[in-house]
């Protein structure tokens, strides 16, 4: 199975969506260890995506998702423009020349994801950040690929892997970031960029779990 | 949630609105994306000044804009940083051939924008520095947080390093100044209510009626403790205490003391804060030279007030005293 440029364009929608409806939620956990800002922002940013859209033209992949992180660059604010933009950009780099999406091509856009995300925020596994839930999901769709699962099984296993990271966010004490200022008040409290990020993966793997 | 607002989403953009309507001698405001811009800029041949932040800490930023202070400033929305792509426009407005220097308050964000756009500012071939100010001793500055956050230095280090810019002194001299500022200044917050954000509609944090956090952060970022409300001159001895140690100012050292409102809080009540820091500092045998009293750097409605100190030399009081004309500082101009 491949995924299509339309589907990828879907999994863009869909997290649009995801977004609007977890806004409040992301905002309240940011609340809690942050600037209670990041629904609100990311909300902004991925409206300005779906606006962005309707006006595109073409069927490449790379194009598509690096529109997505030049728009979240400069509509987004806070650190997560900077840190979701750098993540489609590097995606997108990844996924050059594509029109649709082999599992290969997919583990290269998640390993350029990460190293994009690590550059950027200069975060490590353990941090309290989007990378405790993107590395795991990294991990875990690359270990499905060797064990020849098939690519929605890969797909959720990777969704499954983020949405363990994300929780495993909640006892960690934040060193990077708005939440680190708390130090060990920050430990109870789930990550709220871990958290978009689990949805991120979370719609690609609902998108296009009936793919052909 | 009581504001004084049309709605929620408006906010930044309405506020921009009035300040152009307000200050068409001082400055000019573009939109989309949103940038603050010194009238007569560029100035040629002058080192250019751009900072930037969330919206809520008006007059900072915008209201730092104009003859020997900003040549521009990048709004965000409240309480969330601009974007790389305001940072670009500001810098291109105001550089006048001598390079632009852009001060940014150590916050994630902040600084990560202001990263990408000076990397793609350079790469258009303009002379881009950039200083973080960090000041704030309320966080322990370790490898284990994002570092100490900007306050009230940042005020003080545009003041003087648009002095500075002024006199036409080089991009490397008016970022070593704004080291220097950053090096000798240190701050420390408390606040007595939280503050709302308006696209949030409740407060950021909780506070009993009797509670006040001390070491509180402008984006209502908790500080080092939550304790029972106590008489103002036990809140600035919590407050100066850890200030002049951190330094540490001395015996003998002149400073600069800047009691900043959060603001929600009254002129009144910062004099009498005024008044116990200058107690305390005559105990300690530290003179106050220079003051600036009132509400600079804000955090919406927040009730509570911040000290910031900073060390001076004949050099900086020298830039301290040059003529300013913005919307929130003005002397001798």
């Amino acid at each position: 199975m491949t995924v299509p440029y339309a589907q990828v364009v879907g999994w863009i929608e869909e997290f649009a969506s995801t977004v609007a409806e977890n806004k409040e939620y992301l905002t309240q956990l940011d609340s809690a260890i942050g600037d209670a800002d990041h629904g609100i922002n990311m909300d902004r940013g991925m409206k300005a995506v779906l606006a962005k859209l309707e006006g595109l033209e073409g069927d490449e992949v790379g194009g598509l998702l690096k529109t997505v992180g030049m728009t979240l660059v400069s509509s987004v604010g806070g650190a997560g423009g900077p840190l979701y933009g750098t993540l489609f950009l590097q995606m997108g780099t990844a996924t050059a020349g594509k029109s649709e999406l082999e599992p290969e091509d997919w583990a290269a856009a998640l390993d350029g994801a990460v190293d994009g995300v690590q550059m950027r925020g200069k975060a490590e596994v353990g941090d309290k950040t989007m990378i405790d839930a993107l590395v795991p999901a990294r991990d875990a769709f690359h270990s499905a690929l060797a064990d020849r699962a098939s690519f929605v099984d890969a797909l959720n296993r990777s969704a499954g892997a983020a949405e363990e990271g994300m929780q495993s966010t909640i006892p960690l004490v934040a060193r990077k970031g708005r939440a680190s200022y708390l130090g060990e008040r920050s430990a109870g409290h789930q990550d709220p960029g871990a958290t978009s990020s689990y949805l991120l993966l979370k719609t690609a793997a609902e998108t296009w779990s009936g793919a052909g | 949630m009581k504001k004084l607002i049309n709605k929620p989403e408006d906010v930044v953009t309405e506020a921009l609105q009035g300040m152009a309507a307000a200050h068409p001698d001082l400055l000019r405001v573009n939109f989309g994306p949103n940038i603050i811009v010194r009238a007569d800029a560029p100035v040629q041949g002058k080192v250019a000044l751009v900072s930037g932040g969330g919206s809520g800490h008006e007059p900072m930023h915008g209201g730092f804009v104009g003859m020997g202070m900003l040549d521009a400033a990048c709004p965000g929305e409240v309480f969330t940083s601009p974007t790389p792509d305001q940072m670009i426009d500001a810098t291109k407005a105001v550089d006048g051939g001598a390079g632009v220097l852009h001060i940014v308050k150590n916050y994630t964000g902040d600084v990560m924008n202001f990263e990408m756009a000076a990397e793609i500012a350079r790469g258009e071939g303009i002379e881009v520095e950039a200083i973080v100010i960090d000041d704030d001793v309320a966080v322990q500055d370790s490898l284990y947080t994002a570092g100490r956050r900007g306050v009230g230095a940042t005020v003080l280090a545009e003041k003087i390093c648009g002095a500075a810019a002024e006199e036409k002194q080089s991009l490397q001299q008016v970022a070593e100044l704004c080291r220097k500022v950053n090096a000798n200044g240190r701050s420390m917050g408390m606040a007595l209510t939280s503050c709302i954000v308006p696209a949030a509609g409740t407060p950021t944090f909780e506070l009993g009626d009797d509670e006040i956090e001390i070491g509180i952060g402008i984006h209502g970022e908790p500080g080092r403790q939550r304790r029972k409300l106590a008489s103002a001159s036990e809140i600035v001895e919590s407050l100066a205490t850890p200030i002049v140690e951190d330094l540490p100012y001395e015996q003998g050292d002149e400073v600069l003391a800047f009691v900043n409102g959060m603001g929600g809080t009254p002129a009144i009540e910062l004099y009498i804060v005024y008044n116990e820091l200058h107690k305390l500092l005559e105990e300690r045998g530290i003179k106050i030279a220079r003051n600036l009293i009132g509400s600079y750097i804000t955090s919406l409605e927040m009730a509570g007030t911040s000290i910031t100190l900073l060390k001076l030399d004949d050099e900086l009081t020298r830039l301290w005293d040059a003529p300013v004309r913005t919307p929130g500082l003005r002397w001798g101009a």
